[in-house]
C-alpha cells in the first residue's frame, strides 16, 4: 500500500518525503483546491522545486484541484491543470466532472485521481467516473464501513485510496453545506470550511470563553477547558434539553488498527490528511505510517500494533482523542 | 407568459405508513404538476419498501401528474444499490438521481433522470455532460442562488444548445448534508444499528438550538437540515426572468396543502406574494440562514 501524505508547504513536502512517503498531495495558492487558507500551498516556483524533490528520492506528486468551479471560472480550474501538467506533477486529484473532462482530454498522460470531494461510494459510482474521464484511482469518502470497503474493492473498476488519519469530516465529503448555510463560504465553492475571518472568540470575566461563527454560537468552553477550531459540525449544540457535541466530538480518524485489513482488501493506498498541519505534524505521522507499512510488508502474519506508534499519533489528533470512525459499525 | 410548475419534493421526514399514503392521496387532488415519490434520506425507513413507492406512483401517475422515482443521497451498502437498480429498472418514471450511481444506472439503462439537489452540478459543462446521460431536468444544490444559475445559463444556451428544465427549491427546510452517522439516533443515545426507527417520532425533524438559544438547524436521521423554512415566493419575478421552469415545495408535516395553494395562486399572478417563510440567503449569494451576520458586515467581537 501506497502512504500518501499531505504537503501544505515545501517544508511539509520535504518532511513528507524524508520521512517515508510514497506520494505527496499539494495545492495551489487559490480556490482551486480544498485548503484554499492564507499562506498555505505552493506557487509555480514552489511546486516546481517539491517535484524536483519528490522525483530526486522516487515520490510522486499529486496537485489537488478538488473544488467545483461555476461557469465564470471554469478557465482557472482548466489552467491549473494546465500548470499541474507542465510543473510535472503525477497525478491531479479532481472531484468535478468539467474539470476531469478537461484534463481527460487535454492531458491524456496525466493521471486522474477522483477526489474524496466527489462522493463516489459505490461500485456504479466509480465505473461512472471510470467511463466517463477514465479515472486511475478513486480516493473513498469517509462513510464507509471497513466491510463495506472490502467488498467494494473487490468490485471497484479502479485501486481505491481511503483515508486513513487525520481530522475527520463527518459528513459525506463534497456535499456538506453547513459552513455555507452560516457563513457563505464553501468548502466546494471556495475550498474552505468555516474560515478563520468569521471566528470570533470572546473571554469572560470568569476565564471562560465563547466561540461564534458568523455570530453564530458554535460552543462555550470552561476557564481550563480545551478548546478546539469552531467548524459546526464539532460544536456543542442543544437538543431535547441537553447540550452536547450532537454531530461529533473534537476527534481525529486514525485507523492503524485496520492496517492489515485494508491491505488484505487490495487497498492501493492510504491517505493521511493535514494539508493545514505544520511540519512536525508531517514528520511525526509519516514517519509512524512509514514505520507501521514496512513491518507489515516484513511481516504481514506477526503484525502488530506498536504502543510507540499510537501514542505518536494521538499526540496529534484533535482533542488528543482518536477513533475509527465510520470504519466501526459503533461509531454510526 | 408560460405558467411554472409546481412540483412536491420528495418526503424528507419519516411518517407512518398510513400517514405518508393519506398525505399523497391528498396531494393527488392539489394543483400540482410533479410529485417525487421515494426514500431519500435513510434505507432503514420501511414504513413503505421499494415496492410501495413504485405502487404508489402508478396511482398517482393516474391523477395527470408527473411522478419521478426519487434515489438515496448516500448510498453504502449493496442492499441499497439493489433498491435503486428495481426503481431504475421499472421504467415507467424519470429517476430523480441524488448521488452518482443514480446517474450510472440511468445511463445505462437509457432511463431519463433529473439531477437532484445534492448531485453537484455547478457549471455547464457538467450540466452538458449529464443531458449526454439522459438528463431532463436540472434541480441545482442549496448553495446556488441567482447568480450562479444565470452564469450557468448564460454559458449553456452561448452555443445554441437549449437549457433543459430548470427546478428550484421554493419552499422548505433546505437539505444541508448527510453522514454515515445518524445524529437521531445519537441524540436519543442509541446505536444506528438498533435505532427503533425513532424518527419516525419527529415528523418535521428534530430542532438543534446554540447554547444561546437560538434555532439553528434540524436532525433528520443521517440529514442536517437548515432549521429555517426558506421561501423564494416573493422572488417570483426574478425566478421568471431566470427561466425557472418548475418550483419545488417541500412536504412538512402540517399545511402542506396550504402552501401548495399559496405557490398555485402566486404563480396564476403577476402580484408578488407575500412572505410566508424565511428568506432564502444563497439565493442572494449570502449565507443561506438569516440569523448569521453577512458577507458585508462580518461580526465584530
Amino acid at each position: 500500500m501506497q502512504l500518501v501524505c499531505p504537503a501544505g508547504n515545501l517544508p511539509a513536502l520535504q518532511a513528507a518525503v524524508d520521512n517515508g512517503a510514497d506520494a505527496v498531495y499539494a495545492g495551489f495558492q487559490d480556490q482551486t483546491n480544498a485548503r484554499a487558507f492564507p499562506g498555505l500551498n505552493f506557487t509555480d516556483a514552489e511546486l516546481r522545486a517539491g517535484v524536483a524533490y519528490a522525483h530526486a528520492r522516487n515520490a510522486k506528486v499529486y496537485l489537488a484541484l478538488n473544488t467545483y468551479p461555476d461557469s465564470v471560472r471554469l478557465a482557472q480550474w482548466h489552467g491549473a491543470v494546465d500548470r499541474a501538467a507542465e510543473l510535472g506533477c503525477d497525478a491531479v486529484i479532481v472531484a468535478e466532472m468539467a474539470v476531469l473532462d478537461y484534463a481527460a482530454r487535454t492531458h491524456p498522460g496525466l493521471a486522474r485521481h477522483l477526489s474524496v470531494q466527489g462522493s463516489a461510494t459505490t461500485e456504479p459510482a466509480l465505473r461512472y467516473a471510470f467511463e466517463r474521464f477514465g479515472i486511475a484511482r478513486a480516493v473513498l469518502p469517509r462513510v464507509l464501513s471497513i466491510q463495506q470497503v472490502e467488498r467494494l474493492c473487490e468490485r471497484s473498476p479502479v485501486p481505491l485510496e481511503v483515508f486513513a488519519f487525520g481530522s475527520l469530516c463527518i459528513m459525506v465529503e463534497g456535499r456538506c453545506q453547513l459552513s455555507s448555510y452560516v457563513t457563505g463560504a464553501s468548502p466546494n465553492r471556495h475550498g474552505v470550511c468555516s474560515p478563520a475571518k468569521f471566528v470570533r472568540w470572546h473571554e469572560h470575566d470568569d476565564g471562560s470563553r465563547t466561540v461564534r461563527l458568523n455570530d453564530v454560537l458554535i460552543d462555550r468552553f470552561g476557564p481550563a477547558e480545551p478548546a478546539g477550531y469552531p467548524t459546526v459540525c464539532k460544536g456543542r449544540f442543544e437538543v431535547g434539553g441537553e447540550v452536547f457535541h450532537a454531530l461529533e466530538e473534537p476527534t481525529s480518524l486514525n485507523t492503524l488498527e485496520l492496517l492489515p485489513r485494508l491491505a488484505s482488501a487490495g487497498v492501493a493506498a492510504l491517505k493521511i490528511e493535514g494539508r493545514q498541519r505544520g511540519v512536525a505534524y508531517v514528520a511525526s505521522v509519516t514517519r509512524t505510517w512509514r514505520a507501521a507499512l514496512d513491518r507489515y510488508r516484513q511481516a504481514p502474519d506477526s503484525w502488530a500494533l506498536q504502543p510507540g506508534w499510537q501514542s505518536a499519533l494521538s499526540a496529534h489528533a484533535e482533542g488528543h482523542q482518536t477513533t475509527l470512525g465510520p470504519y466501526h459499525r459503533a461509531w454510526h | 407568459m408560460t405558467m411554472m410548475k409546481l412540483s412536491l419534493g420528495p418526503l424528507q421526514y419519516f411518517w407512518p405508513r398510513e400517514r405518508t399514503l393519506a398525505f399523497y392521496r391528498m396531494a393527488a387532488n392539489w394543483p400540482l404538476d410533479v410529485i417525487y415519490l421515494g426514500e431519500t434520506v435513510c434505507s432503514k425507513r420501511r414504513e413503505l419498501g421499494t415496492r410501495d413507492w413504485i405502487a404508489l406512483a402508478g396511482e398517482l401517475a393516474g391523477s395527470g401528474k408527473q411522478v419521478v422515482l426519487s434515489s438515496l443521497s448516500l448510498i453504502e451498502a449493496e442492499s441499497e444499490l439493489g433498491a435503486l437498480a428495481r426503481l431504475v429498472d421499472h421504467g415507467d418514471f424519470w429517476i430523480e438521481a441524488n448521488d452518482l450511481s443514480a446517474v450510472q444506472l440511468c445511463r445505462e439503462r437509457g432511463v431519463p433522470f433529473v439531477a437532484g439537489p445534492t448531485l453537484n452540478v455547478y457549471n455547464h459543462e457538467a450540466l452538458a455532460m449529464l443531458v449526454e446521460d439522459g438528463l431532463r431536468r436540472w434541480v441545482p444544490g442549496v448553495e446556488q442562488g441567482h447568480q450562479l444559475i444565470g452564469e450557468l445559463r448564460e454559458g449553456y444556451t452561448a452555443g445554441g444548445a437549449t437549457m433543459p428544465e430548470l427546478e428550484v427549491i421554493a419552499w422548505g427546510r433546505l437539505p444541508l448534508s448527510f453522514s454515515a452517522r445518524c445524529f437521531t439516533a445519537r441524540a436519543l443515545d442509541v446505536p444506528k444499528d438498533q435505532c427503533g426507527f425513532r424518527c419516525i417520532d419527529y415528523p418535521d425533524g428534530m430542532p438543534l438550538a446554540t447554547r444561546d438559544g437560538q434555532p439553528f438547524l434540524r436532525i433528520n436521521g443521517i440529514q442536517i437540515q437548515g432549521e429555517e423554512i426558506t421561501d423564494l415566493g416573493p422572488e417570483l419575478p426574478t425566478l421568471r426572468a431566470l427561466g425557472v421552469d418548475v418550483l419545488r415545495l417541500y412536504p412538512q408535516d402540517v399545511g402542506t396543502g396550504e402552501v401548495v395553494a399559496h405557490f398555485d395562486l402566486a404563480r396564476r399572478s403577476l402580484t408578488v406574494p407575500p412572505r410566508m417563510g424565511a428568506r432564502n440567503g444563497y439565493w442572494h449569494g449570502e449565507p443561506g440562514m438569516r440569523m448569521a451576520a453577512s458577507v458585508e458586515e462580518p461580526a465584530v467581537a
